[in-house]
């Protein structure tokens, strides 16, 4: 590829480092919630800036910006680098956790939580391990960060303490540490194999000569370790019991930074680590499209029997993240594009969603579809945003979900895999058919209950719309966002280069 | 075969004296039965040491005037010996700490035969 | 400070310090705490400068009363010796300092001659590190032994029963080991070390060496704690006294896998150990299992210190197979667990010491939210440790499964490092039993005193500060573990 260059740039450093930095000013500030609040929403707002001012160099110049931290192993360095696609994601979660650190405020004190000084520390350094996780230039930083991001989200998924609560911790330890374990290995065998753990636009295996089943067995391995996180089919039963957190934590974190660094994750693997070579010669390609596809259909007609609207929308967050992992497996610059994309779009229509369920809560205490009949009465603009953040997902243009539904469907018929074309649009009707239920009950159907005004506070109910508006702007101009589109296609290029005829 | 057994019949011995010494540690109940057996056990190494040192029609390693030391071969390995005597120091050091210790057990629980001192443990 | 001394400088020290607590102490008892700090940190600075004088100008030999070896004992100070010499005393001296006021709680009546019996210990233990002569190590095993079935005997109700037990089986150990290396000697004539190595190169394998090896490692074995021979240490360490444990568990075992390593790789012929007598491939068995039985069973303990102490035979097990990889990787993994794990074990013990100081027990099940509470700095500790022990990185206890994984890949032995990943996970179950008590329990408010805020109670500085400085060593060994690994390349035995 011509004319990448790399700098040397502390920002990065600090970038990950600024929320870790404010972990003790806000255990500290626990007493003063204003000021406990303030530092929160500080971080988050200088992170976002370092992160942007990273764009001009990575995304137009072509310039990635690297920093070797210190040598955790002979040979090997916790490094940070970034390219397009980790500054790609960070944007989105540092983006994302402003906009969810207000509304956890909200949240928080409209329920009159406890242990919001534990919420709130955590947080944060979840935030760290995903920047952290965003900018790994290599396999070992990206596991160091991938595991502390596991046990950062633990106080925040058994946040409520009771004995559901704790046992869903478990069964997401459970899941994520034998995850971390399998990915240990994975990365050990493939170290030993290669020697190189670094990540490559197309990948360790696009310089090796020759590969056999035993690569086969550590890509196996390595799916199955990001898999975890990327709730594919079978290793996704995690998600919905984790639902007990708070929704905060449901819509940041596992709708943005926990999943999304499973996919994320995925993409890295099946692009920088294995690349396009090695997935169409040895066929994993295929078993990834399979899985994806799989994931897609089981966790949209699951969606259906779900009267929880959270776990609604874990299942249908399960469902859009295989969207990512099919693009990613499809392997067509359209598919990989509209993979990338759906990253984001994904992550502004669900964190949408997310944040209406939780004012519904917060306000009328309802955490069921069959009891929120007619609750587009008294919360309209929350249900507005809450249709938008549907019909998004569902693909409805201008929304931005419609552009990538749409570019990852001509990635599949690029690539000659119809079935996956099928199984994007069956997809979408089921989205359609657990989606519009809900939306008509809201507005269409009258209760008692729910006569008068009464929306969320303004500290819940501006991020929320915020969030809509942004999907609705993407969707309209897509070129807008810094050429979002153009970074993806981009990002697709680096992998794709040479495979793609 | 009979040559390597009547041959060797000093090292056969502090085999026999080892086991020995093993199966009352294991299958003794009283813990000073069981701490004789220790002995028995550490005496059968010391034996192996000292047998291994002494050789045919040799004498002992004693430096004298009238038995100028010139042939090795007539002298008894001296080393063995040594290291000998400090294994016996090592021995007797370890049981008084043993009997010491079992004087502890009797004041506490009066009794120092093991199953009776499990049942009353609880 | 004459430099060749160093060697053995650090047992001496030991054994004066101690004959001096012992003699001073009959006059006044406050005497005793002052003066084993005092030789600690003597030692303590005599190692650190050794392993400087080591690292820049080579291995230092002392012939100990000017004999020259091998007829005369030499002590030797190589990398390998003067990093682990250096764990040791800094290892003690940390828990030296946190005995003060544990010593003072559990045995107020035994100050002196606890001071007095751990500086035998210390003077034992770093006997057998820097030890260059076959008997002398047993000499030393020996010292070190009779001080830790005294420490044991001194514990609570059944601790000498456990002593005794304890004295039986090590002793079985120790005999085994010094009829093993009467065997040796019977076939090289030679007890040094460095000398037995070079002969063994030239020996032709015959029965009486296979013996003589067998029985070593066996004695070895039955004194580390290797599976199945780890029988005595459950009882051993959940018995003896807090500060007692302390000092046992985190170098108490580690000291024996160091003689082991010493035996095996530097002192028989590596041809002798993988093909005639596959001892490294019976030893990744063995450690396996270990691993395996030590993690099933800490999960069933309701005690905290019981529980760690078949966690310490699992961690054991770690070291055993590092050693039983027989590659440069195992051979990192395994030191790097040496003092990885005497960081964390000493963490842990060292809460749970204070847990029994502050609240009058350790057990599990009595444990609720009151402890973080009270004690948050503590708890934070366990936490630290608890974590690493999991294996999240970036602590320590990450890194030595990455090198031992790395290890057994090379070496393609799948099963083992199976084993390895899913210890880990077999580790989060009771460690997290444990912490999900500690922070997701709520507090109990005793029954008639009910007050909304249980204050901050931490136990004294001088418990609280050593407990501190493991659990910020455990993240700071993760963090620095590139260096230590390229120093123990640099102690590695040819051949690896």
């Amino acid at each position: 590829m011509t004319g990448i260059e790399t700098y040397t740039s502390y920002i990065p450093l600090y970038a990950v480092l600024v929320s870790l930095f404010v972990v003790p000013l806000i255990i500290l500030s626990s007493r003063n919630p204003n000021l406990r609040e303030f530092w929160t929403v500080l971080a988050a707002v200088i992170k976002f800036l370092l992160v942007l001012s990273l764009v001009p160099s990575v995304f137009f110049q072509n310039k990635y910006a690297v920093i070797d931290i210190l040598e955790i192993s002979p040979g090997l360095s916790l490094s940070l680098k970034v390219d397009q696609f980790g500054l790609f994601f960070a944007i989105v979660a540092s983006g994302l956790w402003i906009l969810t650190s207000v509304y956890s405020i909200g949240y928080m004190r409209g329920l009159n939580e406890h242990k919001q000084t534990r919420y709130f520390a955590s947080f944060a350094v979840c935030l760290s391990a995903t920047m952290g996780v965003a900018f790994s230039a290599n396999l070992l930083t990206f596991l160091i960060f991938y595991e502390t991001l596991t046990i950062a989200t633990y106080p925040l998924v058994i946040h409520k303490e009771t004995q559901e609560a704790i046992s869903a911790g478990r069964k997401y330890l459970a899941f994520t540490l034998s995850a971390g374990a399998v990915l240990l290995g994975a990365i050990s065998w493939l170290y030993i194999r290669t020697g190189n753990i670094n990540f490559t636009p197309g990948g360790i295996y696009s310089n090796l000569a020759n590969f056999n089943g035993v690569d086969k067995i550590i890509f196996i391995l390595f799916l199955c370790g990001v898999g975890v996180k990327s709730a594919i089919i079978p290793l996704h039963s995690w998600l919905p019991t984790a639902m007990i957190a708070p929704t905060p934590v449901s819509a940041l974190l596992h709708a943005v930074a926990v999943v999304k660094s499973g996919v994320f994750g995925v993409v890295r693997v099946i692009g920088f680590v294995f690349g396009p070579y090695f997935m169409i010669q040895t066929g994993m390609n295929n078993v990834v499209i399979v899985v994806a596809s799989l994931t897609i259909i089981l966790a949209s007609l699951l969606a259906f029997a779900q009267n929880n609207l959270k776990r609604l929308l874990a299942y249908s967050t399960i469902g859009h993240l295989s969207y990512i992992v099919l693009g990613a497996g499809l392997l067509t610059p359209s598919s990989f594009t509209g993979g990338i994309l759906h990253l984001l779009n994904h992550a502004t229509l669900k964190i949408t969603l997310f944040f209406c369920a939780g004012a519904i809560y917060v306000v009328h205490h309802k955490e069921n579809i069959s009891d929120i009949d007619g609750i587009g009465k008294a919360m309209p603009l929350t249900m507005t945003a809450f249709t938008i953040g549907a019909l998004g997902l569902i693909g409805i243009p201008p929304l931005n979900g419609f552009i990538s539904k749409w570019v990852l469907g001509y990635g599949a018929v690029e690539g000659g895999k119809i079935i996956a074309l099928a199984v994007l649009l069956l997809s979408g009707l089921l989205n359609a058919g657990y989606f519009v239920p809900i939306i008509y009950r809201a507005f269409f159907k009258s209760s008692n209950e729910f006569g008068k005004y009464k929306e969320a506070s303004l500290l819940m109910l501006v991020p929320l719309i915020l969030t809509a508006l942004v999907s609705v702007l993407i969707g309209a101009f897509p070129k807008l966002m810094f050429g979002l589109y153009d970074v993806a296609m981009s990002i697709s290029n680096l992998v794709l280069r040479g495979v793609w005829r | 075969m009979i040559e390597f057994i009547v041959g060797h019949y000093a090292y056969w011995f502090t085999l026999v004296i080892l086991l020995l010494g093993l199966y009352g540690m294991l299958k003794k109940k009283n813990l000073i039965k069981k701490l004789i057996a220790m002995n028995i056990l550490q005496a059968s190494v010391i034996m192996f040491y000292v047998t291994s040192a002494s050789k045919w029609n040799a004498t002992v390693p004693i430096i004298d005037s009238s038995h100028p030391a010139t042939n090795p071969d007539l002298v008894a390995n001296p080393l063995p010996h040594t290291l000998m005597l400090t294994a016996i120091v090592v021995s007797v050091a370890t049981t008084g700490v043993a009997f010491a210790i079992l004087i502890l057990i009797y004041r506490r629980f009066k009794t120092l035969d093991e199953p009776e001192l499990l049942e009353r443990m609880e | 400070m004459i430099s060749n001394n160093i060697p053995v400088l650090i047992p001496i020290t030991f054994l004066v310090t101690a004959f001096f607590i012992v003699l001073f102490g009959q006059f006044r008892r406050a005497v005793a705490f002052p003066l084993a700090i005092l030789g600690t940190t003597f030692a303590l600075f005599v190692s650190l400068s050794g392993l400087v004088k080591v690292t820049t100008s080579g291995t230092i030999h002392y012939h100990l009363g000017g004999w020259v070896p091998p007829i005369g004992i030499e002590y030797v100070l190589d990398p390998l010796s003067a990093f682990i010499a250096s764990v040791v005393c800094g290892v003690g001296l940390l828990v030296l300092i946190y005995s003060y006021s544990s010593v003072k709680f559990e045995l107020p009546a035994k100050i002196v001659p606890f001071y007095g019996i751990a500086m035998l210990l210390l003077a034992g233990l770093t006997g057998i590190v820097v030890t260059g002569d076959l008997f002398n190590l047993y000499v030393f095993i020996e010292i070190s032994a009779l001080s830790s079935y005294a420490i044991v005997a001194v514990g609570e109700k059944k601790a000498p029963v456990a002593a005794f037990r304890y004295l039986l089986v090590g002793t079985i150990g120790a005999t085994f080991y010094l009829l093993g290396l009467g065997f040796i000697y019977l076939l090289t004539g030679s007890l040094n070390m460095a000398d037995v190595a070079k002969i063994l190169t030239v020996t032709p394998v015959n029965p009486a060496l296979v013996t003589g090896a067998v029985l070593m490692i066996v004695g070895l074995g039955l004194k580390m704690a290797l599976f199945p021979m780890h029988g005595w240490l459950p009882d051993a360490y959940t018995y003896a006294p807090s500060a007692g444990s302390a000092i046992l568990a985190p170098i108490g075992n580690k000291v024996f896998a160091y003689a082991l390593i010493r035996i095996l790789l530097f002192v028989f012929n590596k041809d002798f150990i993988r093909m005639e007598l596959p001892v490294l491939d019976v030893l990744l068995w063995l450690s396996s299992a270990g691993i395996l039985y030590g993690s099933i069973m800490a999960m069933a303990q309701n005690e905290l210190k019981r529980m760690l102490a078949y966690s310490s035979v699992a961690q054991i097990g770690y070291i055993g197979l590092g050693i039983g990889m027989g590659n440069m990787l195992g051979f990192i993994g395994a030191i790097l667990h040496i003092i990885n794990h005497a960081t964390m074990k000493a963490t842990l013990f060292l809460v749970a010491g204070n847990l029994r100081y502050k609240i009058g027990h350790s057990s599990i099940d009595q444990l609720d939210g009151t402890i973080r509470k009270k004690m948050p700095l503590t708890s934070a500790a366990f936490a630290i440790s608890a974590l690493s022990m999991i294996g999240i990185p970036p602590t320590a206890g990450f890194f030595s499964k990455w090198y031992l994984a790395l290890a057994g890949i090379e070496r393609s032995q799948w099963i083992f490092v199976v084993v390895i990943l899913l210890s880990s996970l077999l580790n989060a179950v009771y460690f997290f039993k444990v912490l999900e008590r500690m922070y997701l329990q709520s507090a109990n408010y005793k029954e008639g005193t009910y007050s909304k805020t249980i204050h901050k109670d931490e136990v004294p500085a001088s418990m609280l500060i050593p407990t501190i400085i493991f659990a910020v060593m455990v993240v700071l060994l993760g963090l620095i573990n590139a260096y230590i690994v390229k120093y123990i390349m640099t102690m590695a035995p040819s051949g690896l």
